[in-house]
């Protein structure tokens, strides 16, 4: 993977000089396990038939939304593609609601009518959960475009996938987003495929941030599996559109070990390519590693922390089989506000 | 040999104009290409260019005088040491085209004036008795609507392609600009997919976006946003996410601009939950929907038509009022038929329903105003008392609001229908841009005349 962090300031990221508290590293420890751990639980419950349709896990990604929620305040908003439940419990969206509704149920965010897809939470400034591949990039911009509007510092996080940095509208978003010097954050988390279509075999730019360098956007490559690296990367960013400087774009070099989706055999790929980046590059691994080589923390505190992220995702199963099925008479309530 | 200049035609839908300023004096000479004259229309001020050289011998139209038809002699150039009151010579042959093209090209019913329209009905308008009325155009309305909306609520905002510095293509957005500066009104490049999904963010983010697409033929670029994503969010979102916007646009035929520019997407918005869609006819409608489409917190689509832009009706003379949706208009009440319409569909109807008076035949004519919610009642209510109906739209007739109603009608009245429903609508072709075809493709009044005849079996 080529990725650099073009921001060595603080030393971060290999770890070695790095500054970070105990209780910093922890905290991503917790929230990138609660991550795996629910993605890991609702893989099982799709082949449990509990969980229908499409279902598009993170596992892999978690530093990427770890790191950069690090870097946000109350009132910053975030919007995302369909690979979504990673984004909603790192923004502090709860378990139980998310796994609730990827089962379909009346406890679920959309109350079981909007899926894995489609969840939202006006509380926790998290606008979606899009399907269409591309379509939350103008949107993010139009978040951006309100707050500005109104005068605030408010940023927003718009995450999208290198399969989306093809889609034409996320070049109209970041012509209008420079323009108007928007306070927007492109986050491209570039997992390497799209589907089952290869960065390479879909483009000879491959270099996604740069493609922002032709509308006036600065950006940067950021190794996406450090979650140091990308938090540096993202406190940065969230400086240049606080101070009113327009966009940013942070290209994530990260990967997915999970397929596209549930029914994706990944045949694009070797199992050795997959078995090597987990090997060197495990985001949480990595923060383990960190926590332990600098006798931050020991074997058995980070126990402790597995065994109540075990007991929190299983209390979201349980609360996702338990709830009931929404009532027929919400066929037709919230079609219109 | 003297050449009389004619009152030029200066866009697709002009039928008048008022000759703002002559810049040549007479006895001046004149050269081809030089600007003689700044002519108005009712979407802006155009400098007008001589074709043919000579001398200004007589000016035949005054500066400042309007309502100069398209193709009146205006200005009469002489030779040097021609006599000016010399009669012209035979207008050119190019002049004798555009004049051909020019009578052509208005719809079956554009040739009806532009003064407004009365009510036939007892049926209780939308606003109290004895208020006093104004008369306005359809685009002075919309423009009503938008600034006294903005002037109330500061998160109203409208942006679009030259809604701004141009005044609006159309001149609808003329002077907002002025009123409520480039943060409130919004130019943007021509991207319609682009802003409309930053709309669309924007009205989440608090705002009360309204999008202005210069015609609905561009909304294509940006369907998605508006169906997955402003239609389809505050279900998806178990009622979290509303989206307070509004599309709004010309939509439909204008006058021969081809294919690509001429389609009528009532039907296709309207079929999709989650839209709100309305299609005023008057301007007291244009007015008082939109405002009311700007207050709605749901995504609304709002047709308008370049050809009634310019039309004139009377218009509350109140600082605030609004029409409900879903709540049609019986614009004249009839008991031998119901005609049921939306849009300028309402022109082919009203002026149908007058020629059938004089037939002896009373029909009933419903404007629709909203496509969605739509309102059943008023239309079964009055097929119950006719019992027989023709439905009318510019549309395609596949799947159109005509192909619904007259489904709708068939499940819910079917005992009291003494005659199939039947539907006149645009033909099912795409829109030819020859002046003869252009006309055989839209409805005709002749052809609403027919379908009400027909169904009272006369």
């Amino acid at each position: 993977m080529a990725a650099k962090s073009t921001t060595p300031d603080t030393g971060a990221t290999d770890g070695k000089k790095s500054n970070v508290s105990k209780d910093e590293l922890l905290k991503y420890y917790r929230e990138m396990l609660l991550i795996r751990r629910f993605e890991e639980k609702a893989g099982q419950l799709y082949g449990m038939g509990l969980i229908g349709g499409f279902c598009h896990l993170y596992i892999g990604q978690e530093a990427v939304v770890v790191g950069l929620e690090a870097c946000t305040k109350e009132g910053d908003k975030r919007v995302t593609s369909y690979r979504d439940h990673g984004h909603m419990l790192a923004c502090g969206m709860e378990a139980n609601g998310v796994m609730a509704e990827l089962t379909g149920r009346e406890g679920g965010y959309s109350r079981g009518k909007g899926g894995s897809m489609h969840m939202f939470s006006r509380e926790k400034h998290f606008y979606g959960g899009h399907g269409i591949v591309g379509a939350q990039v103008p949107i993010g911009a139009g978040l951006a475009f309100a707050d500005r509007y109104k005068g605030n510092d408010n940023v927003t996080f718009t995450y999208f996938g290198d399969g989306a940095a093809n889609q034409g509208q996320v070049y109209e978003a970041y012509n209008m987003a420079e323009l108007w010097d928007l306070p927007v954050i492109f986050v491209i988390e570039n997992n390497g495929y799209a589907m089952g279509t290869s960065v390479k075999r879909s483009t000879k730019s491959t270099s996604l941030y740069g493609r922002g360098l032709a509308y006036g956007i600065p950006g940067e490559q950021v190794d996406g599996m450090d979650v140091l690296a990308v938090k540096a990367a993202g406190e940065a960013a969230v400086a240049h559109c606080r101070a009113g400087k327009g966009p940013y774009i942070l290209e994530m070099m990260t990967y997915r070990y999970r397929g596209h989706s549930m029914s994706d055999p990944a045949k694009y790929r070797t199992r050795e390519e997959v078995e090597k980046m987990k090997a060197e590059k495990d985001a949480i691994e990595h923060v383990r590693d960190l926590l332990l080589g600098a006798g931050l923390a020991n074997e058995d505190e980070l126990k402790a922390i597995d065994k109540q992220i075990k007991d929190v995702v299983n209390a979201s199963a349980e609360f996702a089989k338990e709830s009931p099925e929404p009532s027929v008479s919400e066929l037709y309530t919230d079609i219109y506000a | 040999m003297a050449i009389d200049v004619l009152m030029p035609a200066l866009s697709p839908t002009m039928e008048e104009g008022t000759l703002a300023k002559w810049l040549v004096a007479e006895g001046d000479a004149v050269k081809s290409g030089q600007i003689i004259a700044e002519i108005e229309t009712d979407k802006a001020t155009m400098e007008f260019e001589a074709v043919d050289e000579g001398i200004v011998g007589k000016i035949l139209v005054a500066a400042g005088t309007s309502g100069v038809k398209v193709n009146e002699p205006i200005l009469r150039l002489i030779e040097a040491g021609e006599d000016a009151n010399a009669a012209p010579a035979p207008v050119a042959e190019k002049a004798v085209a555009e004049k051909a093209v020019a009578a052509k090209a208005a719809p079956a019913v554009a040739a009806s004036t532009s003064a407004a329209v009365a009510v036939v009905s007892k049926a209780s308008p939308d606003w109290p008795a004895g208020t006093p009325m104004k008369t306005m155009t359809v685009r002075e309305a919309l423009r009503e609507a938008m600034a006294e909306e903005m002037r109330a609520n500061p998160n109203v905002m409208l942006m679009g392609e030259e809604v701004g510095e141009y005044q609006g293509a159309y001149k609808i957005s003329q002077g907002l600009l002025d009123e409520f500066g480039p943060k409130r009104v919004v130019d943007t490049p021509i991207t319609e997919m682009g802003f409309t999904g930053i709309a669309v963010g924007a009205a989440w983010g608090g705002l009360n976006p309204i999008v202005e697409f210069m015609t609905f033929n561009f909304s294509l670029q940006a369907i998605d946003h508006i169906l997955n994503s402003a239609a389809k969010t505050n279900y998806m979102s178990g009622g979290q996410l509303g989206c307070p916007i509004v599309f709004r646009g010309a939509n439909g035929a204008a006058a021969r601009v081809g294919a690509q520019h001429s389609q009528d997407f009532a039907a296709w918005y309207a079929s999709v939950p989650g839209l709100k869609v309305v299609m005023p006819y008057s301007a007291a409608d244009a007015k008082g929907l939109l405002k009311q489409a700007i207050r709605d917190p749901n995504p609304v689509v709002f047709l308008e038509n370049e050809i009634m832009y310019g039309q004139s009706f009377e218009v509350p003379d109140l600082p605030d009022f609004t029409i409900p949706f879903s709540k049609a208009r019986i614009w004249r009440e009839g008991t031998d038929a119901t005609i049921v319409s939306f849009g300028i569909g309402m022109r082919y109807a009203l002026e149908a329903a007058d020629l059938l008076a004089k037939d002896g035949i009373s029909v009933e004519v419903i404007d629709l105003r909203t496509l969605r919610p739509l309102d059943y009642d008023t239309v079964l209510a009055s097929i119950q008392k006719t019992n027989r109906c023709v439905c009318v739209e510019e549309g395609f007739p596949v799947a159109s609001m005509s192909d619904h109603l007259a489904s709708t009608i068939m499940q819910r009245a079917f005992d009291y229908l003494d005659a199939p429903v039947i539907t006149c609508t645009g033909k099912d072709v795409p829109m030819p841009y020859a002046a003869n075809l252009e006309k055989l493709a839209l409805v005709t009044t002749a052809e609403v005349v027919a379908a009400v005849k027909s169904v009272c079996y006369r």
